[in-house]
């Protein structure tokens, strides 16, 4: 059993979560992810890390509240406990320094993953700018806590309440066109986003990183649910990745793969009446 | 005298036409009458062949005479002076090719059923036996095992009974590997497996659940932090698929995924449990071991209509054991051998709509020694499919070797040890089970775990 240390509502949907899990905090990386089940009936459920804390030996997660197993562990509150949390899974993000900025893009809760990483590098001395786009403004999360180490913080929402109307890709094409010269652009949130991240930044030759959270069991390479066409080769995105070269990903596949079990998502929340 | 007949006695079955319907187990077991008379037709010979055929030497004839005499308990000490799972074993080891293959009453006749016997012995024990502590003398030692599967528990057990601190570190959240993740319900009850492990932690074992060593935690960590050997029984858990096209649609899964979805996460009873398990109404399954027979016969058990084995050797060359392939065929699998996978075809949408394959005709024998299957030309044809399960084989997980300096593997991924003793190119390193041999029998690894238990007793007694 995992307690949860603290709980905070970001917004209606998303949640932050400190969990005391002493071998995930004292290993994790930037970029690498845990599964947590929630009761012993429970499902697996892949989260990214957005921080930890070696010395509390704990580990944060921020989840929207979109299927059965995450509304009830919205349901818990600190002091409770969460049945199996383990990690960390996947490659750390290959995060190295560079003499021209990097520009991280995320789009809802993908600023809880992109968080760690670009913390990383401005503590590598590199500049960061940050994009972080949402549906209106309460669903623009963590942008104080970027602040404290981004150069520029720029924020996308779909009805203008907040920054720039419109989407990331917007502001990133805006920052490319004024001539911002970028070594790389780590966009990380729904898989629409990535892709359209993508369509701004291979025709100008950004290299361009995306991390990938598709369904999975164990998470450790045994399933091979989380298959992803990579450059026409099959990789494993829970031991090959998350992150992978957005320019070779097929999103296309990733989003039909994604949604294999909708009938079943919808079946569950009804079928166990909670 | 000994009993002469030339026949085991019968264990009941459910009828096939019942069974498919439902995850209960097929096999019945004996009850005490019938394990008596079977138990009379041992001769007790004095070679005792069945011992030397049993990878972890089970002292056989002299648990035979046990039963046959009605001391079940003491047939289950004879027993487990061995072996430390044999409710398992009972059940899911490949006798016709060990103790029983080797059985003189075989030469005429069906061999002793010894099987069915240790099975019986296990679950009389289970159900009657009073548990009475057992004082063990530790000796201040800790040890590490990697795994809780057949290998990995059978090497915590016998440190354990030696006087060693054991820990054994589980990457998923319950402990079993395979026979948890893997074996399905109506072949192996999971309260059995469960029953099983748990009779080894009462023994001190301790099993952590959700530490993956190779990402929670280091072997070179695990050293450091004073454990003073580890054995690695990580299995074979990474899935092979046939790199054909369309292979990433939707319906198609490893045999892995799809049985650690039925199994571990019983997707059987979605939506009462979270975990779903797609299935459709016409399955095919590539491949023809014995995970490809767990994988039809869970489908059919799901409801499928029309399950497929597809294989591209023939009958004579699957690898399943011949109950196994007996028993999916009382069940109404169709069988398609000589048949090979071209690839797998999808709807607008992505989901699988069919499979093309191509008809084979059996070559000259290929390195393997098997005939190699050739195809027939223009002979290609669609089979109409749902879903399609890859059960072609698994490979050892890489995650410990890619975080392991000086481990030594081969090309293909396995742990390279001294047949002898287990013991891997690092110093105080030993590895069992399929992470060494590649996707094998549980028994195999059993002997595996054994055997490095052993080795690293000698080396850390020395000392």
């Amino acid at each position: 059993m995992y307690k949860i240390v603290s709980k905070e509502r970001l917004n209606n949907a998303v949640e932050m979560m400190e969990i005391h899990a002493p071998y995930v905090a004292r290993k994790c990386e930037p970029g690498q992810f845990i599964i947590i089940r929630l009761d012993a009936d429970g499902e697996r459920v892949p989260l990214t890390i957005a921080d930890f804390d070696r010395e509390k030996e704990t580990v944060t997660i921020i989840y929207q509240v979109v299927g059965y197993s995450t509304e009830l562990l919205s349901q818990k509150e600190a002091g409770d406990f969460v049945e199996d949390f383990v990690g960390p899974l996947g490659m750390p993000s290959p995060l190295k320094k560079s003499d021209k900025k990097v520009i991280g893009i995320a789009g809802g809760v993908g600023a809880a993953p992109l968080y760690p990483q670009l913390r990383k590098l401005a503590g590598l001395g590199v500049g960061v700018d940050v994009i972080i786009g949402g549906k209106s403004a309460e669903f623009v999360i963590l942008a104080d806590k970027f602040r404290e180490f981004c150069d520029n913080v720029y924020i996308a929402t779909d009805d203008g309440s907040l920054g720039t109307k419109g989407f990331v890709t917007t502001v990133l094409e805006d920052l490319l066109e004024q001539g911002n010269e970028y070594e790389e652009a780590i966009a990380i949130g729904p898989l629409i986003m990535m892709k359209n991240v993508v369509k701004v930044t291979k025709p100008r030759e950004l290299p361009t990183t995306v991390s990938l959270n598709p369904i999975m069991i164990d998470g450790t390479g045994m399933c091979g649910g989380c298959r992803v066409s990579v450059g026409g080769e099959t990789k494993f995105a829970c031991v090959d990745g998350p992150d992978f070269d957005g320019f070779l990903v097929d999103f296309d596949q990733c989003m039909k793969r994604q949604g294999m079990f909708k009938e079943e998502e919808h079946q569950c929340k009804i079928g166990r009446g909670k | 005298m000994a009993n002469m007949s030339l026949t085991k006695v019968p264990m009941p079955e459910q009828e096939p036409d019942v069974r498919n319907k439902n995850f209960k187990e097929v096999a019945l077991g004996y009850t005490k009458e019938m394990a008596m008379e079977e138990a009379t037709r041992c001769l007790n010979c004095k070679n005792k062949p069945c011992v030397n055929g049993c990878p972890v030497n089970v002292p056989i004839p002299a648990f035979i005479e046990k039963v046959a005499a009605g001391d079940f308990e003491g047939a289950y000490e004879v027993i487990t002076s061995e072996n430390a799972l044999p409710a398992i074993c009972g059940r899911v080891c490949p006798q016709e090719n060990q103790c029983e293959g080797k059985c003189v009453r075989g030469i005429k006749g069906e061999p002793v059923a010894i099987g069915r016997m240790e099975r019986f012995v296990a679950d009389y024990h289970m159900a009657n036996a009073k548990e009475k502590p057992v004082a063990i003398e530790k000796n201040g030692k800790k040890i590490a095992v990697v795994g809780s599967g057949p290998a990995g528990i059978t090497c915590a057990g016998e440190l354990i009974k030696k006087g060693y601190d054991v820990t054994v570190f589980e990457a998923l959240h319950k402990p079993g590997g395979v026979l948890s993740y893997g074996i399905p319900e109506f072949r192996l009850p999971k309260a059995l497996v469960a029953k099983e492990i748990e009779s080894v932690e009462k023994l001190g074992v301790d099993i952590e659940t959700n530490v993956i060593v190779g990402r929670s935690i280091t072997i070179d960590e695990l050293m450091e932090e004073g454990y003073e050997a580890v054995f690695v029984g990580s299995g074979a858990g990474l899935p092979r698929f046939l790199n054909i096209p369309g292979e990433n649609l939707l319906g198609v899964y490893s045999a892995n995924e799809f049985l650690t979805r039925v199994n571990l996460m019983k997707g059987y009873e979605f939506p009462k449990m979270p975990t779903p398990v797609k299935i459709g109404k016409r399955v095919a399954v590539v491949g023809a071991g014995n995970v490809a027979m767990d994988a039809a016969r869970t489908a059919k058990r799901l409801g499928a209509e029309e399950v497929y084995i597809v294989y591209r050797r023939s009958e004579e060359e699957a690898p399943a054991r011949l109950e196994e392939l007996h028993h999916a065929k009382e069940e109404g699998i169709i069988f398609r051998f000589l048949n090979n996978p071209a690839q797998i075809i999808g709807d607008e949408n992505g989901w699988v709509k069919g499979m093309e394959v191509v008809k084979q005709e059996l070559g000259e024998a290929d390195a393997s020694g098997r005939r190699s299957p050739k195809p027939i030309e223009g002979s290609n044809y669609i089979i109409d499919l749902d879903t399609v399960v890859i059960a072609i084989g698994q490979s050892p997980n890489p995650l410990i070797r890619q975080t392991t300096p000086g481990l030594d593997t081969q090309k293909w991924g396995g742990i390279i040890v001294e047949e002898e003793t287990m013991a891997t190119s690092k110093e105080g390193v030993y590895a069992g089970g399929d992470t060494v041999t590649g996707a094998a029998t549980v028994i195999l690894a059993m002997g595996a775990g054994k055997k490095a238990a052993q080795a690293i007793d000698r080396k850390l007694s020395i000392i």
